[in-house]
């Protein structure tokens, strides 16, 4: 698989009815919505701790994610509310367990970093950069020692690429035909440095040196996003083993909420440019509207639905309760 | 507890003499033949059946599928592992040298012992890593540590020290059943120890110390290989009349208090001994365990006897010297029972 042409990617998306896409757009207001009130929740002092925003990223969390089934599994990174709720976490869940309460996730004890949820396939979140993609591929060995036709999706950012785990788990995945997709979120920061500064040669020749399959795509076009992740998670399905995309992205904030002034390391004028040039949202607003019949009416329902659910999240992990003391010493062990 | 936690081997047990490599073979084989989830991960572990010979035989059993040959990527393998772990598998990480255990800590410390605690209870991670401690193999600095302490320090892991044939087997079968990741460590001297074990099924519970030998003037706590350097002492200490208790714990974590407490205050003198650094280490966990509890029992200071704080030299004549010997244990004994 070399990188796929845009006439390939325009057929695969042609096949995609309007439903579809608005659902996937819905998905990606959730998130924008969400971090946005992860972010005033910081700023006001409500959230213990700190987190790290997907603004800007949307698409590729939805697009990926909308080409698995509830049982694929997934694996996050400290930037992953955006995995969760693309996978089909709840919004009420979510805010709790950010808010350190009893109702959230992972009974606040996981917070940000950590939301795990079995239900949607989601194996967690993770705060060691690059750790997700050894649970993925155990995760895709068992698929085939199981002899199931799920799939594990690793999903990290381009700082991944100097973890050597990522590469003794490539090396292991194509030598055993894992069923695994790696997506390699390329938001060209990688903490506070340009990922140029600190990463020889190119990144597509990484998963390529082992065989591996490797699609380089412009990540804030969900279209693309989702051809992609569908051809790769056919391939891992079939038997076939893994794949390894890349999505050029951008991450709006800084490298969590807390990075406020970060003109030392990028300009502003960067990051202007991305939120107004090349937004995930506004570009698929820009082609429902044009080529899906969509109103702006359809579009601005979808936004207040989300604003609602978001404002109920919000309201209910607020009035939550927390944990109860003794839970401190309780799943300790199995 | 299961029935067959509960089995201890009477004189009408049937029972065979087997080495430890065997006890550790045999577990392996009933484990993987009673449950079709259990398979074998780690370095030369197939047809090799690992360099020590311990797994031989397992690979034409099980297949190549069961039993993996893995590269030389002990994070890779590890990790994978956790997540087979974490999906319905129960594997078994062979991680050739304790040492390694430097290599893979993020596998086992960040992320096995974490998931069920971070998840809210909703992840576990059932995974045992199989792995090695022991000096006085001339095998030098980084092929001859005993690192039990690392996990043990950590929450969420079980770490398991067989020191018989017969608690090697039950205790991994006990490790391989259990819901939580184990971290299993054989002394590599001693998987040519015989001993005898039951010929039907058993298991060993973990957190449930065992009196090696009896005794009432002096507790040795001692671990893994360490029993056999107690026992030796015990022995010697016969000849100035004093009675030692030989008493091991099995299992770091979960930890027998109760029965290490009432030896002492039965006897009301310890050495605790354990193949691993002395600094921070099990040793140092073991008598302040004591000392908390038995402290106004107490008729002498709680000893310590650990390797030596140094890098394990690989010159005989030094190595011989970071390793606690019965003699060494005999001579802290009877300065402890006010004999000089």
């Amino acid at each position: 698989m070399s990188q796929s042409s845009p006439s390939e990617r325009q057929v695969a998306t042609d096949r995609v009815n309007v439903d579809t896409w608005l659902h996937m757009y819905e998905r990606m207001v959730k998130i924008r919505l969400f971090d946005e009130q992860v972010d005033e929740l910081y700023k006001t002092g409500k959230m213990p701790g700190l987190a790290h925003l997907y603004l800007g990223e949307e698409a590729i969390a939805v697009g990926v994610c909308q080409a698995l089934h509830t049982a694929d599994y997934i694996t996050s990174t400290h930037r992953g509310h955006g995995h969760c709720l693309a996978k089909g976490a709840s919004v009420d869940g979510m805010f709790a367990e950010l808010l350190g309460k009893a109702a959230g996730y992972c009974h606040g004890k996981g917070g940000s970093m950590h939301i795990a949820d079995p239900d949607t396939g989601n194996l967690g979140a993770n705060a060691i950069v690059g750790a997700g993609s050894g649970i993925a591929t155990g995760a895709g060995l068992s698929i085939k020692m199981r002899k199931s036709d799920q799939v594990a999706v690793a999903f990290f950012g381009e700082g991944a690429m100097g973890q050597g785990l990522v590469y003794e788990s490539l090396n292991m995945a194509s030598m055993w035909k894992l069923p695994v997709v790696y997506v390699c979120e390329n938001n060209q920061y990688t903490e506070y440095t340009r990922y140029q500064e600190v990463m020889s040669g190119e990144l597509r020749n990484r998963p390529a040196a082992f065989g591996v399959p490797v699609d380089e795509i412009d990540g804030q076009d969900i279209r693309q996003v989702y051809a992609a992740a569908q051809r790769m998670v056919a391939r891992a399905r079939r038997g076939d083993g893994p794949s390894f995309l890349i999505c050029k992205t951008y991450r709006y904030s800084g490298h969590h909420v807390g990075d406020i002034n970060r003109a030392y390391y990028r300009p502003k004028e960067e990051e202007a440019y991305w939120k107004a040039e090349r937004d995930p949202l506004k570009l698929m607003q820009s082609w429902l509207l044009s080529d899906y019949g969509v109103t702006d009416s359809i579009l601005d329902q979808i936004f207040q639905r989300v604003t609602a659910e978001i404002r109920h999240g919000v309201e209910y992990a607020i009035q939550a309760p927390y944990p109860s003391p003794q839970e401190v010493s309780e799943d300790v062990y199995a | 507890m299961s029935t067959l936690d509960a089995r201890v081997p009477t004189a009408d047990t049937p029972m065979r003499e087997i080495s430890m490599s065997q006890a550790i073979h045999d577990a392996l084989a009933e484990e993987m033949r009673r449950d079709p989830t259990v398979f074998i991960i780690g370095e030369d572990v197939a047809e090799a059946g690992t360099p020590f010979k311990v797994l031989l035989g397992l690979v034409d059993e099980f297949g190549k599928q069961r039993v993996i040959d893995a590269p030389i990527s002990e994070p890779g393998f590890t990790s994978m592992g956790v997540g087979a772990a974490m999906t319905g598998m129960r594997p078994v990480v062979d991680i050739m040298f304790g040492d390694f255990l430097a290599l893979v800590m993020d596998g086992i410390a960040n992320q096995a012992a974490k998931v069920h605690y971070m998840s809210g209870g909703k992840l576990k991670a059932p995974i045992v890593f199989r792995t090695t401690l022991g000096a006085t193999r001339r095998a030098a600095a980084q092929h001859s540590q005993s690192l039990q302490a690392w996990p043990s320090h950590i929450p969420g892991l079980k770490v398991v020290l067989p020191s018989t044939p017969y608690d090697a087997k039950g205790l991994l079968k006990t490790a391989i059943r259990d819901d939580s990741p184990v971290v299993f460590l054989e002394d590599k001297m001693s998987w040519q120890m015989k001993g005898l074990v039951p010929v039907d099924e058993y298991l060993v519970p973990f957190g449930v110390a065992d009196i090696k030998r009896a005794g009432n003037d002096i507790t040795l706590v001692a671990t893994s290989c360490m029993v056999q350097v107690a026992r030796a002492a015990a022995e010697k200490l016969q000849a100035w009349s004093i009675s030692a208790e030989v008493i091991d714990p099995r299992t770091t974590v979960p930890l027998d208090r109760d029965t290490l407490i009432a030896s002492v205050k039965k006897t009301g003198r310890a050495i605790v001994l354990d193949p691993g650094y002395q600094q921070y280490g099990v040793t140092a966990e073991i008598a302040s365990v004591i000392a908390e509890g038995a402290f106004y029992y107490l008729d002498a200071p709680v000893k310590r006897m650990g390797a030596l704080d140094v890098p394990v030299p690989f010159s005989p004549v030094l190595e011989d010297l970071t390793v606690p010997t019965p003699d060494k244990v005999v001579a802290v004994a009877r300065e402890l029972c006010g004999m000089r």
